[in-house]
């Protein structure tokens, strides 16, 4: 069966402890509980991954850490302060210190890609027109787009496009980076770029970040610490050498490529629908 | 369902879509004159941008039409004013009816078109694209950044817009009275502003004031309330044209009532 997360319930202390702690979290879509009872830790500095299938809970589990997604229930600690229960003007302060990439880049298709760059700049600092040109520019040289200023997102390719949203989210100097599925839709090539380009901002500033992929390769490579989401439960956690290491033979199924056993009748249906008794799950 | 408990609860609908429409207004207003200043520039220069493609864009061919609706307001007076012998009467009809009524509210279906329906395409697509959740996880909300700019736009650029529409309809109804009603130019314009007094032009202004805020929220609030999934932002955009509409008469039929009952006698 699934191995439990273990809990830590050691109050987190500003600073010094885990940048992000996640508490019995539960989170609803409708009426529908998508994670049932999480609890994990990441340290500052760490990459951890999250891995898991369509549908598993990742992405929303993400939302919810970056403030997008409501929890029903549980705490999220980031930098020692419960986001979750905070107003949202408090939550604007936290949130000037951590950057999110979308899938999609999400950039703003009305502005050029140094525009989007400047966005958070001209909105939260004070700084002048010809600090925040040399901030954009100097933001678009690390993720490689250098000479991209005057592109509109819409010219670029997917792989720059989260390019672009990776400088953006960087424009702030978050000391936390969210990133949702960074390589999904990229050919091979462009998203070994991508992982490079995480590797390269982790040996650089030491963020803590937090990426969401079910690509095995770019998570073996760019993770300090995985855990793996089935069915809105945390099933197994641990370096990338634990994971390959591990037994479990849910954790074997994702890690191995094993296909779900074919659904025949309406009852499997909605058993692995629901996850009980799901078919191929011991 | 039964009658009453339908009706019931279209009405606590429509309540509430008010209700969401006052806030993004209340929300927008606010965001306009408050903030820091900075922020605040970068609202009035979006602003800017807004009224070039909300109003500048939109002079043609709110030209042409009203152009066309004052030659047919012409048309049409003529009918009744011939059997009176009243031709000369043409100028001061299309004046009166062009300014308070038809140019705002001609004007307000032209923008509903243009600019309505692209608030709410423009806002959809982008929550659709996470676009939305970008300016959350930015620590920017999405009604200063987005709406408060095209609050801005539209109530400088529907009065202007309304003045345009008003002295274009004016020029379609004199080519009719000068081609048939015995009119020249200048006897046309002498005309039409012996007909109108100051309070048909501001009514119509006021109107068209109006106007311009339902369309906004709608348009955006019809954006924010996208659905999942690209088909999703033309449900909203058509949602957005068909609300606007409706709610423009309904606010066009509760000004024109108080205009009337206010009216000096």
């Amino acid at each position: 069966m699934a191995k439990k997360p273990s809990r830590n319930e050691e109050t987190p202390r500003e600073e010094t402890g885990p940048s992000i702690s996640v508490r019995n979290l539960r989170v609803n879509y409708g009426e529908r509980e998508i994670l049932h009872s999480i609890s994990f830790e990441v340290r500052a500095g760490e990459t951890l991954v999250i891995l898991g299938g369509s549908g598993s809970g990742k992405s929303t589990l993400l939302r919810a850490l970056a403030g997008l997604a409501e929890p029903k229930e549980g705490e999220i600690w980031i930098r020692g302060k419960n986001f979750a229960a905070m107003p949202n003007s408090e939550r604007d302060v936290l949130r000037k210190k951590m950057g999110m990439s979308f899938q999609g880049g999400a950039l703003f298709g009305s502005m050029t890609v140094g525009e989007n760059v400047a966005l958070p700049l001209r909105e939260h600092t004070p700084l002048d027109e010809s600090t925040i040109e040399i901030v954009v520019r100097l933001k678009l040289d690390q993720v490689g787009l250098s000479g991209f200023e005057d592109y509109m997102p819409a010219q670029l390719s997917g792989g720059m496009k989260k390019r672009a949203a990776v400088a953006r989210a960087l424009a702030m100097d978050p000391e936390i980076l969210f990133f949702d599925e960074p390589s999904a839709g990229l050919d091979p090539i462009i998203a070994a770029g991508i992982d490079e380009l995480i590797l390269k901002l982790k040996a650089a500033y030491a963020i803590t970040m937090v990426v969401v992929t079910h690509e095995m390769s770019s998570a073996y490579l760019i993770a300090d610490r995985m855990i793996l989401i089935d069915k809105g439960n945390i099933i197994a956690s641990g370096t990338p050498q634990e994971m390959r290491e591990s037994q479990l033979p849910r954790v074997r199924q994702f890690l191995d490529r094993v296909p779900e056993p074919e659904v025949t009748g309406e009852i499997d249906y909605l058993q692995m629908l629901t996850g009980e008794n799901a078919p191929g799950r011991q | 369902m039964p009658l009453t408990e339908a009706i019931g609860e279209a009405t606590i609908n429509g309540l509430a879509y008010v209700g969401a429409l006052a806030r993004i207004t209340g929300g927008a207003v606010r965001a306009a004159f408050s903030g820091p200043p900075r922020a605040r520039t970068q609202r009035w220069r979006r602003a800017v941008h807004q009224a070039m493609s909300a109003g500048v864009e939109a002079l043609p061919v709110v030209s042409l039409i009203s152009f066309f609706v004052g030659m047919i307001v012409a048309l049409q007076g003529a009918y009744q004013l011939r059997k009176l012998g009243a031709m000369q009467l043409v100028a001061a009809a299309v004046a009166l009816i062009i300014t308070r009524e038809l140019g705002p509210l001609m004007t307000a279906v032209m923008v509903i078109g243009r600019s309505g329906s692209a608030f709410a395409a423009e806002i959809g697509t982008m929550k659709v694209d996470e676009e939305l959740d970008a300016l959350e996880t930015m620590a920017l909300e999405p009604v200063p950044f987005l709406v408060a700019p095209k609050f801005l736009a539209m109530i400088l650029m529907m009065p202007c817009l309304t003045t345009w529409a008003d002295f274009m309809g004016v020029v379609g109804g004199g080519v009719f009275g000068v081609a048939k009603a015995g009119f020249t130019w200048g006897t046309y314009f002498h005309a039409t502003l012996d007909a109108l007094v100051q309070r048909d032009i501001i009514t119509g202004l006021i109107k068209s004031l109006m106007f311009g805020i339902v369309i906004t929220a709608v348009g955006c609030q019809e954006g924010f309330s996208t659905g999942l999934g690209p088909e999703e932002v033309g449900r909203s955009t058509t949602s957005a044209v068909v609300k606007s509409i409706f709610l423009v008469i309904a606010v066009d039929l509760i000004f024109t009532a108080i205009f009337y009952f206010t009216a000096p006698q």
